[in-house]
């Protein structure tokens, strides 16, 4: 333990605190600007400095571990004008239209601004107008709100081994973006959005595109429908100014009412079709002597990242489309048949997680007649919340309300896909049972739940153990995807998910993920299915119907035609190009 | 008053290139007595010595050594900066260029006491004929059995190569340079954890200045103690100095610690051409305080310099005479930073342009008393906050200028221009 004095408050510690932390413990909050919860300390905005008695330059708290006997001072004004100041330079070189940019009173700058009473910079401004990057149907990059803090590289790289956005040039002159200055679209970018997530201000985000669903909303010859998917519901609450892990499944079915949905429904309920459709690939592989192990494929970041990166292991990737692809294609067949409607006066909207589900929307296989898009809109979290309150409803006083049908009876297995694990326990909740053709005497795979970053188990299926495992963030699924590559993977089933946490995590999720919110969005998961009366995919009976009335069996001609996809090698970044250049600054 | 030649005894006496004309000349003799002491007590004698960094910060050589030495983890590296890159700095080169074998012992000696195995020798890009020597050198010691393995026959491996740096100033900084070693842009990195606990590739890394390493066999032939007595108590030893600017005879000058500026430029430098007035001094290179004409009587010691908030040990004295204008240097200074710097903090990368346009205001005589205050306050927010060396020593000439030539800041406020 290391004793010391901040602000005239003596203090005890461990010692391997950082001044920042320790601070924090005893309610003093030092201001930050780079520095970002779970990722490495960058130390490069400065803003957190402090004042140690008896050194001469100041040190920044963020950075600096206690030591015993040290006198600090957060805010003397030695200190207050150098946050000040480094605040002013900060805006002297960042686009501060605040009115225009979608960040506007969510953004840590203005934040920071106004903590510390500056309203206008003293400095002439010194940006220089860089062109917005938006070719790509996921993100929008505007460089001149940029700050250049780090938090997306460190994302990008660490996070993601994705290593798209750099820190280029030097000086003034240092921008953050893709290597050789190109947009995302012409980099392995996999639209993961973490970057987004992390990104203080409004430089990088979803492409906002509400407009086009008021549009769709206010026009009467459109049938507006809406799916949400399981990570919704445990994380709009937070948007909404509840408490990270708030359940609000049946509030937000109400707002989307109240908002002009014709039809709300549940993507849980294509979750448990995947996991039949799935289900029985698995089976149909080991059983046949098909390519293994298989790989989930219900996350398009990490498509996006395999297409990209490791054309050699596509066999082994699950030919299910994802459940918010299973739903577009079957709104624009089954229920269009259904409800008597022509397709092209469906609009099909879903509220993600997710910023590489835009993506994923717009791939032309994601088209039952080759024309129109399944999924016509897709909006994140973010985006959601912010038609919430511009219908200006009050969310948290809102009363439940069900599910649509048919597509609204779902199961506890399918709620999990939201989070690391969920879509192997769901799957294994299944498999098990359809071969061994017995109950599971406890359905809950505690092994492949949590945080950490490699999980796995063994299940007995059809006396012969199989070894599973679930791998989240692409730094992960590398070397997962290495060693299947190698030919050393032991396992038969790997799920992977792009973002950490899984969807809970995910990249259009509200601001402010961090490990704890993470678990608590988690928890909550396991909250919904644990409340569930059915807590296992092919017990729905709504799946027992639709494979009735319309698909026939699972794998079947149907389903293979609706329901499954294929993926395409894309082009290979290269690497030792960019580091070359890289290695010149 | 004359030099004292220790580090620059065998300049343009010896054949740099030849390693017999280092041997015939004491060379080696003291790698030869190192190798034979304890480990430990190499590095006490550096510690009586009080040798002090000659790259610049003047951090005393033994605890670094005694930091790597302490180290578990293997490799360990050691490097030497010969980045030399800031203007009016031109001292290092000339120990490349003229008894680079110094420096190759010196490194060798340090690896053996502190258990390295592994050495870079980072030197300047633009020092084209200091890299084809040092190249060849490390091959010739390399031949003679006094680099690479089993040196002198002891159980003692050392290998040395030479790395260089794409031309750019901040790679002189010691993380910058880590990093440029290992093929990354020159951007620091933040301490802790320090060099020596993990340095190049993560390992245990020693980095110290060309000067620094050339000092090392000179300590062990007199013994710390003897050395000691050399200079003033708080800078021992010689000093290499590079006079430049306004100058009768410029060049490199040993000297030891203590003597006065004044001393150094009239009776080495001989005075200024034509006999003008010298108006000021740069101490130390463009990142240096600039001082006036009175105070030359200061003599060259660490903690002198330290008053002035900088780290001025790399010893370059550049001398201005009365038609130099301060803004013109100010201007052409900042400028220099302004394009070297990293870009990683905000300090640096946003407050170089910002100097820069207040500056250009005095230049001008457009300023007002409020960009002398912001120009005041701006240089100091820079100098305690950026992230490295860079940041917080080039606003030095800035914050130095306003203490010394204020009146001619108020000056350009009080007459500005007419139209
Ligand atoms: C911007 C910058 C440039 C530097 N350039 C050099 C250099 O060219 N040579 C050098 O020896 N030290 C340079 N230094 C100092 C090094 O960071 C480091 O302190 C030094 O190499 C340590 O050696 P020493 O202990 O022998 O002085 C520079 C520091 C900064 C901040
Ligand atoms: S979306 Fe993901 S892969 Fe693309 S730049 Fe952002 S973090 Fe990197
Ligand atoms: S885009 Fe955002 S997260 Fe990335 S460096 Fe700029 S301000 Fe930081
Ligand atoms: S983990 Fe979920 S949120 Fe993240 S990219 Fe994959 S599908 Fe999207
Ligand atoms: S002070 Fe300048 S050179 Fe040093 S890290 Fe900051 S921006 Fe880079």
């Amino acid at each position: 333990m290391a004793k010391l004095r901040i602000n005239n408050i003596d203090i005890e510690v461990e010692d391997n605190l950082t001044i920042l932390n320790a601070a924090k413990k005893y309610n003093i909050n030092i201001p930050t600007l780079c520095n970002y919860p779970d990722l490495h300390i960058n130390s490069e905005c400065r803003i957190c400095v402090v004042e140690i008695e008896g050194r001469k330059g100041l040190v920044t708290s963020c950075s600096t571990p206690v030591r015993d006997g040290m006198v600090i001072k957060t805010n003397s004004p030695r200190v207050l004008n150098a946050r000040k100041t480094i605040t002013e330079l900060i805006l002297a070189n960042h686009d501060s239209n605040c009115n225009a940019c979608a960040k506007n009173m969510n953004c840590e700058l203005q934040n920071l601004s106004s903590v510390l009473g500056i309203d206008k910079s003293r400095f002439e401004s010194t940006l220089e107008i860089a062109p917005i990057d938006e070719d790509n149907p996921s993100l929008m990059r505007n460089p001149n709100r940029c700050i250049k803090c780090g938090r997306c590289v460190i994302v990008c790289k660490e996070v993601q081994s994705t290593n798209v956005l750099e820190l280029m040039g030097r000086s003034h002159a240092l921008t953050v973006t893709p290597a050789f200055g190109k947009f995302l679209s012409s980099e392995e970018c996999t639209f993961c959005g973490q970057c987004s997530s992390v990104c203080p201000v409004g430089a990088i985000m979803e492409k906002d595109e509400t407009d086009k669903v008021w549009a769709a909303i206010n026009n009467d010859n459109k049938r507006v429908i809406v799916q949400i998917a399981p990570a919704v519901r445990v994380s709009l609450g937070e948007e909404l100014g509840m408490a990270p892990g708030s359940i609000v499944t049946g509030k937000i079915v109400s707002a989307l009412k109240l908002i002009g949905f014709d039809d709300v429904f549940d993507t849980d309920f294509t979750a448990d079709l995947t996991i039949i459709e799935e289900g029985n690939e698995l089976i149909q592989r080991v059983t046949t002597g098909g390519t293994l192990p298989m790989i989930t494929s219900c996350c398009p970041g990490w498509i996006n990242f395999a297409e990209q990166n490791f054309p050699e292991i596509l066999p082994n990737i699950s030919t299910c489309k994802s459940p918010q692809q299973m739903f577009g294609a079957l709104s624009k067949s089954y229920f269009t048949e259904k409800v008597g409607i022509k397709k092209e006066d469906l609009f099909v909207v879903s509220i993600m997680p997710c910023t590489a589900k835009k993506y994923e929307a717009q791939r032309p296989e994601m088209s039952v007649d080759g024309k129109h898009p399944d999924v016509d809109v897709v909006l994140t979290v973010r985006e959601l919340g912010k038609m919430i309150k511009q219908m200006g409803i009050d969310f948290k006083t809102l009363e439940d309300t069900k599910f649509d049908n048919p597509f609204g009876i779902t199961t506890g297995a399918a709620a999990i896909f939201g989070n690391t694990g969920g879509v192997m326990e769901a799957a294994l909740r299944t498999v098990y049972e359809v071969v061994n053709k017995k109950p599971l005497e406890n359905i809950d795979f505690k092994d492949v739940r949590g945080l950490d970053g490699f999980k796995e188990t063994t299940v007995n299926l059809g006396g012969m153990d199989v070894k599973v495992a679930v791998v989240h963030t692409l730094a992960n699924a590398r070397i997962i995807a290495e060693q299947i590559k190698n030919g050393t993977s032991p396992y038969a089933f790997i799920e992977v998910m792009a973002c950490p946490g899984g969807c809970i995590g995910g990249g259009g999720t509200p601001y402010g993920t961090n490990t704890s919110v993470r678990q608590k969005r988690i928890d909550a998961l396991y909250e919904v299915d644990g409340a569930m009366a059915i807590r296992k995919s092919h017990e729905n009976p709504s799946i027992t119907k639709i494979y009735e009335e319309y698909l026939i069996k699972p794998l079947g001609e149907k389903s293979h035609h609706l329901l499954h996809t294929h993926y395409h090698a894309r082009k290979v970044k290269h690497n030792e190009d960019k580091k070359n250049v890289m290695a010149t600054y | 008053m004359k030099e004292m030649k220790v580090i620059s005894k065998r300049f343009d006496k010896v054949n740099p290139l030849s390693i017999q004309d280092y041997i015939n000349t004491n060379g080696y003799t003291f790698l030869k007595k190192a190798i034979k002491m304890e480990r430990i007590s190499i590095i006490e004698e550096v510690e009586a010595s009080y040798l002090r960094g000659r790259g610049g910060a003047g951090f005393p050589t033994h605890i670094k050594m005694m930091g790597l030495a302490k180290e578990t983890s293997m490799p360990k590296y050691i490097i030497c900066n010969a980045d030399e890159g800031e203007p009016g700095n031109f001292k290092d080169r000339a120990i490349l260029e003229k008894d680079p074998y110094a420096v190759i012992e010196g490194m060798t000696i340090v690896a053996y006491a502190t258990g390295a195995t592994k050495g870079y020798v980072y030197i300047r890009g633009e020092y084209l004929e200091a890299l084809k020597i040092m190249k060849h050198c490390i091959q010739e010691a390399t031949e003679n059995n006094l680099l690479g393995n089993n040196i002198l026959g002891e159980k003692f491996n050392f290998t040395l190569e030479v790395r260089s740096g794409a031309g750019s100033y901040v790679c002189g900084e010691e993380f910058a340079l880590i990093e440029s070693i290992e093929g990354k842009p020159g951007r620091t990195r933040i301490k802790p954890p320090f060099p020596t606990q993990k340095g190049v590739f993560n390992q245990p890394t020693m980095i110290s200045n060309v000067e620094t390493f050339a000092n090392i066999p000179f300590i062990i032939e007199i013994g710390g103690k003897e050395y000691h007595k050399i200079g003033t108590p708080s800078s021992t030893g010689t000093k290499l100095l590079s006079l430049s600017g306004n100058i009768k005879n410029p060049g490199v000058y040993e000297v030891p610690f203590g003597v006065t500026i004044r001393a150094v430029i009239e009776e080495l430098g001989g005075g200024t051409l034509n006999n003008r007035k010298i108006k000021m001094i740069q101490l130390g290179g463009s990142c240096g305080p600039i001082i006036p004409e009175y105070m030359l009587d200061m003599i060259i010691d660490y903690e002198r310099f330290e008053e002035f908030e900088s780290k001025t040990g790399s010893g370059a004295i550049i001398v201005m005479d009365d038609r130099s204008d301060i803004f013109d240097i100010l201007m052409n200074t900042v400028l220099f930073f302004e394009h070297e710097s990293c870009g990683k903090c905000v300090p640096c990368r946003e407050g170089h342009v910002q100097l820069l346009k207040i500056i250009d205001k005095f230049v001008k005589r457009t300023a007002s008393s409020k960009d002398l205050d912001s120009l005041e306050s701006l240089a100091r927010v820079m100098h305690q906050t950026s992230l490295c060396g860079l940041g917080q020593s080039s606003p030095t000439s800035i914050i130095s200028t306003i203490r010394f030539f204020r009146d001619e800041y108020l000056d350009r406020i009080d007459h500005p221009a007419s139209n």
